[in-house]
């Protein structure tokens, strides 16, 4: 501690910076306590890497190829006798495939009613979502944070106005409302899509976040705060808010699965022109072959997997960063 | 330079809304000399913290002032006076919970050097560490390399209010409102607690206000204090500790005595019992007309104490009562 006074600021950077590393182990040992919550967050890692660096690794699938429309996947059998011919034979990969072995070699999902690979449109396809619902669960997050928190502080007019602002925005069916929305605004970007679902899922956050304030703004250690002449900012972000983050990160996680339903629903309506991506898969396999054909089944169910999976990694991980932040859990 | 380090003139203090207003306190006045302890005690809900968060500023009065070294706190247009911070460093507060009064998501070591910090009250985070761990020591936590890292969920009930005293004292405070600081800790270490604070009198000078509803508490820590007595919205009688105990003029005060109980049951058993009209606490909502303690005195007069508010006259030396009959039988007229 001593040592800490006369560092110059180079060595406090480094030192910083060595940290680091240490900060992501604790970070991680801390997820690792609760198992299923690790797994969650297992699970997110997965899809986030898949739809950063998968599209650099998997081409995209563009051309259509005849040949191989709804191609399933290889069956255990299959792989097997790859796997032999491949690495205990030693016969190179691309003669294998040459030779006219199955297709599914190369389709590790299959393939849609194109011939094109359903594995390549999942990586490429996922970007879009990811992004989108981290967007909507930040702007959400912040708005109904923004909100909440003033209108405790405030109070009086201002915040009997947006509570009953909110009440009646609950009772308004969203989605329906959105689908409305989004034929009159132009959606041709993701900013724009993020900004109307959040614009859409204000009210829920709001009212608890408005709750919780009220509820911590009364606490005797804000009061002590408050005595000790500690600055409005202090008691705000230091006394306030950290005791709010478990309840914040899972509203955010929520606010997430939400804007993906959201999102995937306006695109299997075929209301938002987005191209590459879960949703529009998902339309594709229903008018294109799942009604008809019981081959599509790869096609429509690669999609809907990836969603499912994806909300439930996001649901177990925020089990996990609710013990991160709730200091009781973290300490035990 | 005022007699008083604090004063509390005429503070008055109401809530709710314009149509349904309670009076939490009413016309309260008293000063505290450097150095010397306060007792305020009374019966739950009779605005005794309420009276303590005005001290402090915690709550703004509704009409009334505090004085801080013989100076206004708030300005004639109810805004915070110039040298409000001066008086918001201290005069410090340390709450009835432990459990509520830490901030469960800091250590303890970051509990205790925010205000240090924030203030500049140190130079360097190392000279934070240093004062931090005296602090520590002042308040009987020891071994102190077990605290700093802990957060209050750790700590017992005791602990946890020790640290509340040792994040008071982090900012040197004149004063210290104590609010039912030792109420809900155990009895076990109560009186641990309680010399902790006397201590701090002697070797700090600190100055207390100690508010309780526990006149056995108010007596062992006040002895050479005063107290004051608070039945429904204001003090009815305000003397030094010795004489209040010994001699208590108001029929409320004499009730309160009454009703403590003696480590000896025989004593207890043949104890004279003052015998009140009615049990029951009058509503803040319908406080009684005249003297609120008419409604369940033994001595109460019709016509003159359900008509007229007896004020806190001085009847003996330093010894003030709120009481008609009571001035009669000391030969004040007037009051």
């Amino acid at each position: 501690m001593s040592a800490l006074a006369t560092l110059t600021p180079l060595q406090k950077t480094m030192r910083a910076l060595r940290n680091i590393p240490r900060g992501i182990w604790r970070f991680l040992k801390l997820m690792s306590r609760n198992k299923t919550g690790f797994l969650g967050f297992l699970i997110f890692i997965g899809f986030v890497l898949l739809t950063t660096v998968g599209p650099l690794l998997v081409p995209e699938a563009k051309s259509a190829d005849i040949l191989a429309i709804y191609a399933p996947p290889c069956t255990f059998k299959e792989w097997r006798v790859f796997a032999r011919d491949a690495w205990f034979k030693g016969i190179e990969v691309s003669a294998i495939e040459e030779s006219g072995a199955p297709i599914c070699t190369k389709h590790l999902l299959g393939t849609d009613s194109q011939g094109k690979d359903i594995f390549a449109q999942i990586v490429h396809g996922g970007r879009d979502i990811l992004q989108m619902a981290l967007l909507t669960g930040l702007i959400s997050t912040f708005v109904g944070i923004t909100l909440g928190a003033l209108s405790a502080v405030i109070g009086g007019r201002f915040d009997a106005f947006l509570t009953i602002l909110a009440d009646i925005w609950l009772t308004i069916p969203r989605f329906p409302l959105l689908a409305v929305l989004a034929t009159l605004v132009k959606l041709d970007n993701m900013l724009m899509l993020a900004l109307l679902l959040s614009f859409l899922s204000w009210a829920g956050l709001y009212l608890s976040i408005r709750a919780q304030v009220f509820s911590l703004k009364e606490r005797d250690y804000v009061e002590a705060a408050v005595a000790l002449d500690l600055g409005l900012w202090h008691i705000i972000f230091s006394e306030i808010l950290p005791n709010m983050m478990s309840y914040i990160a899972i509203s955010f996680t929520f606010g997430m699965t939400s804007a993906i339903y959201a999102q995937v629903g306006l695109v299997f309506l075929g209301l938002v022109p987005l191209t590459r991506n879960w949703g529009v898969m998902i339309n594709l396999a229903w008018t294109q072959g799942a009604i008809f054909f019981k081959d599509s089944v790869y096609f429509i169910m690669a999609p809907v997997m990836s969603i499912a999976l994806f909300q439930l990694s996001i649901v177990w991980m925020s089990r996990s960063l609710e013990e991160i932040f709730n200091p009781r859990l973290r300490t035990g | 330079m005022s007699e008083y380090l604090i004063e509390a003139r005429n503070l008055v203090r109401t809530f709710g809304t314009r149509k349904a207003r309670v009076t939490a306190v009413d016309d309260v006045s008293f000063g505290i000399r450097e150095g010397e302890v306060v007792c305020l005690v009374g019966e739950s809900g009779c605005g005794k913290t309420t009276t303590g968060k005005m001290i402090t500023s915690l709550l703004k009065p509704t009409t009334g002032q505090v004085l801080y070294q013989g100076r206004p706190v708030w300005r004639p247009d109810g805004r915070k006076a110039d040298d409000f911070k001066t008086y918001r460093l201290g005069v410090q507060i340390i709450h009835q919970d432990p459990y509520a009064s830490l901030n469960p998501s800091h250590t303890i070591y970051k509990i205790l050097s925010t205000p240090l910090l924030h203030h500049k009250l140190v130079a360097s985070p190392a000279e934070a560490m240093t004062r931090v761990v005296e602090l520590l020591n002042t308040v009987g936590l020891g071994p102190v390399e077990d605290f700093l890292t802990k957060y209050p969920h750790q700590l017992s009930g005791g602990q946890r209010q020790r640290v509340s005293v040792a994040r008071a004292l982090t900012v040197n405070p004149r004063c210290i409102v104590a609010d039912e600081a030792v109420s809900m800790v155990d009895v076990s270490i109560r009186v641990g607690l309680l010399n902790i604070l006397s201590d701090l009198k002697r070797t700090l000078g600190v100055t207390y206000l100690f508010i309780t509803h526990d006149l056995a508490v108010a007596k062992f820590f006040a002895w050479e204090g005063r107290i004051a007595v608070m039945y429904v919205v204001s003090i009815v009688e305000f003397a030094s500790t010795p004489q209040l105990i010994n001699s208590a003029l108001h029929p409320y005060s004499k009730a309160l005595l009454a009703a403590v109980p003696e480590a000896d049951p025989e004593l207890t058993r043949h104890k004279q019992r003052l015998q009140l009209r009615s049990q029951d606490i009058p509503s803040l909502l319908a406080l009684p007309s005249g003297c609120r303690f008419h409604p369940r005195c033994p001595f109460f007069e019709p016509g003159l104490c359900d008509v007229q508010r007896p004020e806190l006259t001085l009847l003996e030396d330093n010894h003030y009562v709120a009481c008609h009959v009571a001035a009669r039988q000391a030969g004040v007229a007037g009051a």
